[in-house]
């Protein structure tokens, strides 16, 4: 798929303890970033724990270059708190692009709770799509859209998601993961229903521990910080725009150190 | 005898124009020649007042007779008797305020350098003795087994005694280095990152093991640890939380907590971009709002990350500082400008949601508050901005949550802080000690290695030492 890549990495003590709505922090080798990456799932059993990335910069395409038995430096987690599990009722899960990774144990663990799940998957184009029948197996009715209808409905899916809201059905909460825009535009959505609307935030993080801050966000007019008060938070609540223009902090570095990292990896090859 | 030496020998360091262009150390450190003159000065009093002001009671007549005799393995044998840490206690301890100041040469000139010949010391070691000919003879094991969670100052120095005294000790760290503040948040000017490894290593060298990357409270609990074998626990996790200042605008682009503008630069390497992958912004003119010795760091950073012009911004005047008085000489040298009596009302931000000013009110000292300096108290209609486009704020920390909320019986202070018994650290929870800012809050280095070698004590005597 491109640029899309789906990691299984053995780690025992974390798929140990790992719980849906978490994330790992990852550094490639010495000279890498730290970076956060949600948990899409784990195997206590065997030990691993599953990844799946976008590649849009340095790290992530760095990240991209590893195949099955390398290992990166550093994988700490599970970090952030658990995503909330109880019997709500009719839970409608949103993902968008990557979103379905994180969204699928959660879909999981909502259905084993005793929930209905009705599920929408979104990406840009058929080529972009992936878990599909992970997800159809978690959910009592799936719908897919694609932004150019290559497959699935043509459409966002905000689309299906405000006319499952106006059908009559008592939907007792929604689930939005995806880019952060597609969640502000679900939660917009969501508003004038009054459905709560979770959603996983994925901010800049150093550390992942509550340290640094730079994760912080607005909710409910408070800052809060991602990484050890969510990343789960109510998205009617969050300042969206403030989320948006802090995920751009470093636009022009990452260009930077992307083109001269293209420069390099180019040269060598 | 000798006429007595009023004054200290000087350190080399560089010059601060160049200093303030690079990374590197900037105190270089006394030459053979130059720590034995300065240990000739010690009048070898009988009272030692020295060794009472030191919170790990290193016996510093003892290692400056040894310089003066020549015997430096002797001398380092003396200092990690006490300290397993002495090459950064050396450089960052307030000695000023603690061993040097009870020198009975204070009354009359200038006290024994008696920092700088610590760190000559421990430099001396690490440039002529392998580790393994330093190392003591293993104590014998007492099959006991100690987790300490934290791998600062405070758990370093838990861990080194412990394992001297024949413990089995695994300490749990939350990063992908040992070392803590030292690591994260000291700038390589001031304690270079080699001297932390070296001393890391030692402590590894005793038998510790330590394992990075394990977030206490997410990856294990300390109920877990307790369950899982380990005979006692010692909590040693720092004070870790920013403080910010609850003003608008301070979630805009390019305000730092000091703490993430640190672990950028120094643990994530930012200064040298392009080699590291981390990015940190550089700034044309940057605001470090605090007094203390953090600010003096982030503020002495930022101006080696290239900026024009830095500023400490601080509500009170120079004299309540909380820093060391040579870290403020150091800063002020560099060409920071403080800007005194000045206090933030609130951060102002473009379209794009970055900060491109700070407005501010002038202070006034009035009576002094509880902490005993005069309480700086707003001028009204004093108002003012200044144009900023990287702003850090160093206002102090407070001690990570994690722990408290994830260990039962644990008891916590309002402030956040682990209550635990002030003389050996002993917490309200069974088996489980403390040390360090966990229970202080945001204190020194060497007074978190004071608790850390209380704790240890205290639990091999639970432990049946």
């Amino acid at each position: 798929m491109p640029g899309i890549h789906l990691f299984k990495v053995a780690a025992p003590s974390v798929a140990k303890k790992a719980r849906p709505g978490q994330f790992v922090v990852v550094r490639i080798d010495e000279t890498g970033e730290r970076i956060p990456l949600t948990i899409a799932d784990w195997d206590e059993k065997e030990g691993s724990v599953t990844i799946v990335f976008m590649e849009v910069g340095t790290t992530t395409a760095r990240l991209a270059l590893l195949g099955e038995g390398d290992s990166m430096a550093n994988f700490v987690g599970p970090l952030g708190l658990p995503t909330h599990i109880e019997r709500f009722g009719t839970v409608v899960c949103v993902a968008g692009g990557v979103g379905v990774a994180p969204i699928a144990p959660i879909a999981r663990e909502l259905k084993e709770a005793g929930n209905k799940i009705i599920s929408i998957l979104g990406a840009r184009s058929q080529n972009l799509l992936f878990w599909e029948d992970k997800l159809r197996s978690v959910s009592d009715q799936l719908i897919v859209t694609t932004d150019d209808g290559s497959y699935g409905r043509k459409g966002l899916v905000t689309e299906p998601l405000k006319e499952l809201l106006a059908s009559g059905e008592k939907i007792a909460q929604v689930v939005a993961i995806g880019p952060s825009i597609m969640m502000k535009f679900c939660a917009e959505t969501t508003q004038p229903f009054g459905v709560k609307t979770m959603v996983s935030l994925n901010s800049i993080m150093v550390d992942g521990t509550g340290m640094c801050g730079c994760c912080r966000i607005s909710v409910g007019g408070l800052t809060k910080f991602a990484c050890v008060d969510g990343p789960d938070f109510d998205g009617h609540q969050v300042d969206w725009d403030l989320l948006i223009a802090r995920q751009r902090i470093y636009l022009d570095e990452e260009k930077r150190s992307f083109e001269q990292w293209r420069g390099q990896s180019g040269s060598c090859a | 005898m000798a006429k007595l030496d009023l004054n200290r020998v000087p350190m080399p360091r560089q010059i601060p124009k160049i200093s303030g262009k690079n990374f590197n150390e900037v105190a270089l450190g006394y030459s053979l020649e130059q720590a034995q003159e300065e240990a000739s000065r010690c009048i070898l009093c009988p009272r030692r007042p020295c060794v009472g002001g030191c919170p790990v009671e290193i016996d510093i007549p003892g290692f400056i007779q040894a310089i003066r005799d020549g015997d430096m393995p002797e001398a380092v044998r003396i200092l990690k008797n006490k300290n397993a840490l002495p090459g950064i206690c050396g450089r960052v301890c307030p000695q000023e305020t603690q061993c040097e100041v009870v020198c009975v040469l204070d009354k009359k000139g200038a006290p024994i350098a008696i920092g700088r010949l610590e760190r000559f010391v421990a430099d001396w070691e690490r440039a002529n003795m392998p580790s393994a000919n330093s190392s003591p003879v293993s104590p014998r094991p007492t099959g006991k087994r100690v987790a300490v969670v934290g791998s600062g100052p405070a758990g370093l120095t838990a861990a080194a005694d412990l394992a001297k005294l024949g413990h089995s000790v695994t300490i749990f760290e939350a990063l992908h280095v040992a070392g803590g503040v030292l690591m994260y948040g000291i700038p390589e000017f001031r304690l270079p990152e080699e001297i932390v490894q070296a001393e890391v290593d030692y402590v590894a060298s005793l038998g510790v093991k330590i394992e990075l990357d394990s977030v206490v409270g997410k990856l294990m609990t300390i109920d877990e640890l307790l369950g899982n074998g380990y005979d006692a626990v010692f909590l040693g996790t720092g004070a870790g939380l920013p403080m910010f200042m609850n003003i608008p605008g301070e979630n805009l682009n390019g305000i730092y907590s000091a703490n993430e503008f640190l672990t950028r630069v120094n643990l994530m390497k930012a200064y040298q971009f392009s080699e590291y992958d981390t990015p940190v912004k550089v700034g044309k003119r940057v605001a470090v709002i605090g007094g203390g010795n953090v600010a003096m760091d982030s503020a002495r950073c930022a101006l080696r990350l290239g900026a024009d012009e830095v500023y400490i911004v601080y509500r009170r005047s120079e004299a309540e500082m909380s820093a060391r008085r040579e870290e403020v000489e150091n800063a002020q040298e560099e060409g920071i400008q403080f800007k005194l009596l000045t206090n933030p009302k609130q951060f102002l931000g473009d379209e794009q949601n970055q900060v491109v000013g700070m407005e501010c009110y002038e202070m006034e000292l009035g009576e002094p508050d509880e902490s005993g300096r005069r309480r700086p108290v707003v001028k009204a209609g004093s108002e003012f901005v200044i144009e900023v486009d990287v702003v850090v704020v160093a206002l102090g920390t407070t001690p990570n949550p994690l722990i408290a909320q994830t260990t039962h019986g644990l008891e916590t202070t309002r402030r956040g802080t682990v209550v635990a018994d002030e003389e050996v650290g002993k917490t309200m929870k069974g088996k489980v000690w403390a040390g360090g800012d966990i229970v202080t809050g945001a204190a020194t280095v060497i007074s978190a290695m004071g608790a850390g070698k209380h704790a240890a004590a205290d639990i091999n005597k639970y432990l049946g030492g």
